[in-house]
């Protein structure tokens, strides 16, 4: 019986271990490759952990399972090692880590930076944010600028507006101001990796390059009430000339008053 | 305190208070009790009572994710809350379950049952003093606990039986400042912040008692470095609790202002959490000129200590367990005292890396990433330690072992995990994700309750003067680890997949749609574990009456708390303890003299070695 415990602490971490190894081809893994020029980044720094953490997972399970075993084997007529520790394990075991985890540290800043530090946005996205996603209980609000303005952080007249839906040209960087109306939200955009609180109060700007052209989706990360899990929309990437026509299309619409329609009609 | 000469003093002033022969009546003796292991056991029976309350609420939460919108079971039907809806529970329900939840374990099961139940039961039983420091105050931090209870149990019906507070125990305001933002922010979610500041003064007042106790009464011969693990954690985690808990009540009350302000005199009309032009559901913008972050930045300054709060008091007991079990002394004592110190100070300056998405400035983030990697190293040299500890010992295969060695595996699943979270940009993709909570479920239930489930193992006798049955108990122990690693380990792979926490609903979303299948295998797995802990709570029960009886040392162990009768007298010692050694001499060469592999932290040695003399 005692070895069948050693073997049950040396048994789930394989369980585990096959889990984790099947996962991708199982679809229990990333929804997609990353599909923005930051998700390379982050994804790139994940499996870097991912690799250092798994070393760490099988040597000190295999260890403690080592131990485990040691200890079912051994005759109840020995006796048991009489140690208080060991100064140069101590020092082994605290400097090793050390340096694994200040190297960690280290490959993450200047990804952050990249993401994060205004003064370090790409230039051409620098204080020119294509549009205002403005997240309320339920839903996403989007304002775009009248074509050939500004984004002004008041909205201006001959503003654009549309619901759940976001459109940005794909292959360019590209900035959103985020803000909230109410309540705490957060932008997620899983296959872009992508993820920004917003806050009451605060605009906050996010930029991303996507890859390619194509439908994200785009959800809410933050509880912010009952329908917290509903707040679906899509961020839809396109050439800057869909884009603008997509934007001109929208004016026409919003600015339709019915009395051309009607006028046709009366013909 | 170092010296043995103290020691006539201590003897007459304890004789005194174990033959005291005042008469108590029962109410005395068990209900308003002063005795410090009358409480500990108090505690430990609520916080038992209150993890099938939070179990019960977890697997709401878990059928609401395996099967969306099913008629769920007992709530649905049974209570009629939803019958209207043929039991399909509502979304505000479903915010209230996993706040809930995460209320009640948190403050209601983890920390009452480490500091609350255990400390209180083991810190003068394992410095050798007769009772805490404050007697009257230790009773009053356990009836505390209630009118928390009260306040938790009226928050569930307070804005009707449908919408009890559902904010999420982190209560990020605006939505929980203000009434008009969800159904639950509304008198629920005042009534939770009442109970939570409860809770915080019942903390207050303990870990008050448990740094007096711990600095002023030990035993003769008890110097600082000869305490045993259990009672250096117990006394960080005091320090952490005393210096950050005030920050929390302090926040309690400001959002508490911030909501009552419309029935409070103008002058504390106060807006600290919510800036102006907020538009909640239609109502007139809010004027005002606060700041939501702030509450992030004071409710983490509080609840990231509260995460070592609820792990190294654990951390100490396993060590001292693996040690007996092992038959062997705790491998690195003073390195393992001096992480967890080290755990203590860094958790000061780590709470930032909760707020990594929350727009602070991303300087502030860089150097909270640097602060959590490098707490990751002290937990590190913990679990080297645990495994030098019970490497080539003369191991016992017994409950209280494998629920310790449990203790280690999954922690290092939980430790292993954060490294993800530490790192910022990573860290971006997995913010909010189940990512999270597979990993501070690993560290809470994984870790944290496998050490209490070894722990109540191991002191049972000590409590009730009979021993547990371990064979129920090892069917108690393998249900509930493959049930945890069933419900928890596939979590990782859900967060990797982008699945968003606290969502009702995931499946509405196409790209989570294909999970639902892994989503009911972890529920199975849940309810097999809510199921195995009646075995727990039988085993517990049964054992108090009809256990094995057992002698004062039935674990053969060194600590001084095993030199009393068990279980022990009002005054707890029939003889005064004086201290002579560390608490983990196992195997050692003085204890093979004596024909055994133990040696009470009390045997005196041999006339002539003067070793008790030596201050520290």
């Amino acid at each position: 019986m005692k070895k069948f415990w050693a073997l049950f602490f040396w048994f789930w971490p394989l369980v585990a271990l096959y889990v984790c190894l099947i996962a991708p081809s199982r679809g229990w893994w990333f929804p997609s490759e990353p599909l923005s020029t930051l998700g390379h980044q982050i994804d790139g720094l994940f499996y870097l952990i991912l690799i250092i953490v798994t070393v760490t997972f099988v040597g000190t399970q295999a260890a403690l399972g080592y131990a485990l075993w040691k200890g079912a084997t051994k005759g109840s007529s020995q006796k048991a090692w009489f140690s208080h520790g060991s100064h140069k394990l101590e020092i082994i075991w605290t400097i090793v880590p050390a340096f694994v985890l200040v190297f960690i540290s280290l490959t993450q800043l200047d990804v952050l930076a990249d993401i994060r530090v205004l003064s370090k946005f790409p230039d051409s996205v620098q204080n020119s944010p294509v549009a205002e996603v403005m997240a309320r209980q339920f839903e996403w609000r989007i304002r775009y600028p009248k074509p050939g303005t500004k984004l002004m952080n008041e909205p201006q007249p001959g503003d654009l507006y549309f619901v759940n839906e976001v459109h940005v040209p794909a292959a360019v960087p590209t900035m959103i101001n985020l803000r909230t109306q109410d309540v705490q939200h957060a932008f997620f955009a899983p296959r872009l990796r992508v993820k920004q609180d917003a806050v009451p109060g605060l605009i906050i700007p996010v930029w991303f390059e996507i890859e390619k052209a194509g439908e994200y989706e785009l959800l809410c990360a933050e509880l912010c009430g009952w329908g917290h899990y509903k707040m679906k929309a899509r961020i839809i990437a396109d050439s800057q000339k869909g884009v603008d026509e997509y934007l001109t299309r929208l004016e026409l619409e919003q600015n339709e008053d019915g009395v051309a329609d009607a006028e046709a009609s009366a013909e | 305190m170092a010296t043995i000469t103290p020691a006539l003093d201590t003897h007459d002033h304890s004789h005194d208070h174990a033959h005291g022969h005042h008469e108590q009546t029962f109410i005395q003796k068990y209900v308003f009790s002063t005795d410090h292991k009358v409480i500990g056991i108090q505690f430990l029976i609520t916080t038992i009572l209150m993890l099938m309350v939070g179990g019960a609420l977890a697997l709401a939460v878990r059928w609401q994710l395996a099967f969306p919108w099913e008629s769920m079971p007992l709530i649905g039907r049974v209570f009629g809350l939803f019958h209207g809806e043929g039991g399909q529970i509502s979304p505000e329900f479903y915010t209230m379950l996993f706040t809930m939840h995460a209320s009640v374990m948190i403050f209601l099961v983890i920390i009452p049952v480490l500091a609350g139940a255990f400390g209180n039961f083991l810190i003068p039983l394992q410095i050798g003093a007769d009772d805490m420091a404050f007697p009257v105050l230790n009773m009053l931090s356990y009836w505390f606990m209630w009118p928390a209870i009260f306040c938790f149990g009226v928050s569930f019906v307070a804005s009707g039986p449908t919408a009890g507070p559902g904010n999420g125990w982190t209560s990020y305001p605006v939505l929980s400042d203000l009434a008009a933002a969800a159904p639950s922010s509304g008198a629920a979610q005042t009534w939770w912040l009442f109970g939570l500041t409860l809770v915080g003064v019942s903390s207050m007042m303990g870990s008050v008692n448990y740094m007096t106790t711990i600095i002023n009464m030990r035993a003769p011969g008890m110097t600082l470095f000869r305490m045993p693990l259990t009672i250096w954690s117990m006394f960080i985690t005091a320090i952490l609790q005393a210096f950050a808990l005030p920050v929390l009540t302090a926040a309690g009350f400001m959002l508490v202002f911030d909501r009552l302000s419309e029935l409070l005199p103008t002058t504390i009309h106060s807006v600290f959490f919510v800036p102006a032009g907020i538009i909640v559901n239609n109502a007139a913008p809010t004027v005002g000129g606060g700041q939501p972050l702030l509450w992030q930045h004071l409710f983490w300054f509080y609840s990231h200590p509260a995460v070592y709060i609820m792990l190294l008091p654990a951390m100490g007991m396993v060590s001292d367990m693996l040690a007996c079990m092992s038959r062997k002394p705790v491998f690195g004592y003073k390195p393992m005292v001096y992480s967890m110190a080290a755990i203590a100070g860094l958790g000061f300056i780590v709470w930032g890396h909760h707020m990594f998405t929350s727009g602070m400035n991303p300087a502030l983030g860089m150097t909270f990433m640097t602060s959590t990697m490098m707490i990751a190293l002290p937990s590190a040299i913990k679990v080297f330690n645990w495994i030098g500890t019970i490497w080539d010992g003369n191991i016992q295969f017994n409950a209280v072992f494998l629920n310790c060695a449990a203790f280690v595996a999954l922690f290092i699943v939980g430790g292993l995990s954060g490294i993800f979270m530490a790192a910022v940009p990573v860290d971006i993709y997995f913010h909010d994700t189940y990512f999270i909570v597979a990993h501070f479920h690993y560290v809470l239930f994984g870790a944290t309750l496998f050490g209490v489930f070894a722990g109540i193992q191991f002191w049972f006798p000590k409590m009730f003067g009979r021993m547990m049955n371990d064979k129920v108990a090892k069917v108690h122990f393998v249900l509930t680890f493959i049930g945890m690693n069933g419900t928890f380990f596939p979590m990782h792979l859900l967060g990797i997949a982008g699945m968003p926490r606290r969502y009702a609903d995931p499946y509405l979303h196409g790209y989570l749609e294909h999970l639902l299948p892994m989503n009911q295998f972890m529920t199975i797995s849940a309810i097999i574990m809510g199921f195995a802990q009646f075995l727990l709570l039988g085993n517990f029960f049964y054992s108090i009456f009809r256990g094995q009886k057992a002698g004062r040392n039935p674990w053969g162990a060194n600590g001084l708390e095993w030199s009393a009768p068990s279980p022990p007298g009002h005054g707890n010692f029939d003889v005064p303890p004086v201290c002579y050694r560390g608490p983990y001499e196992y195997s050692s060469p003085e204890a093979e003299a004596l024909g055994q592999d133990f040696i009470l932290q009390t045997t005196a040695p041999p006339a002539g070695v003067q070793r008790v003399a030596v201050h520290h």
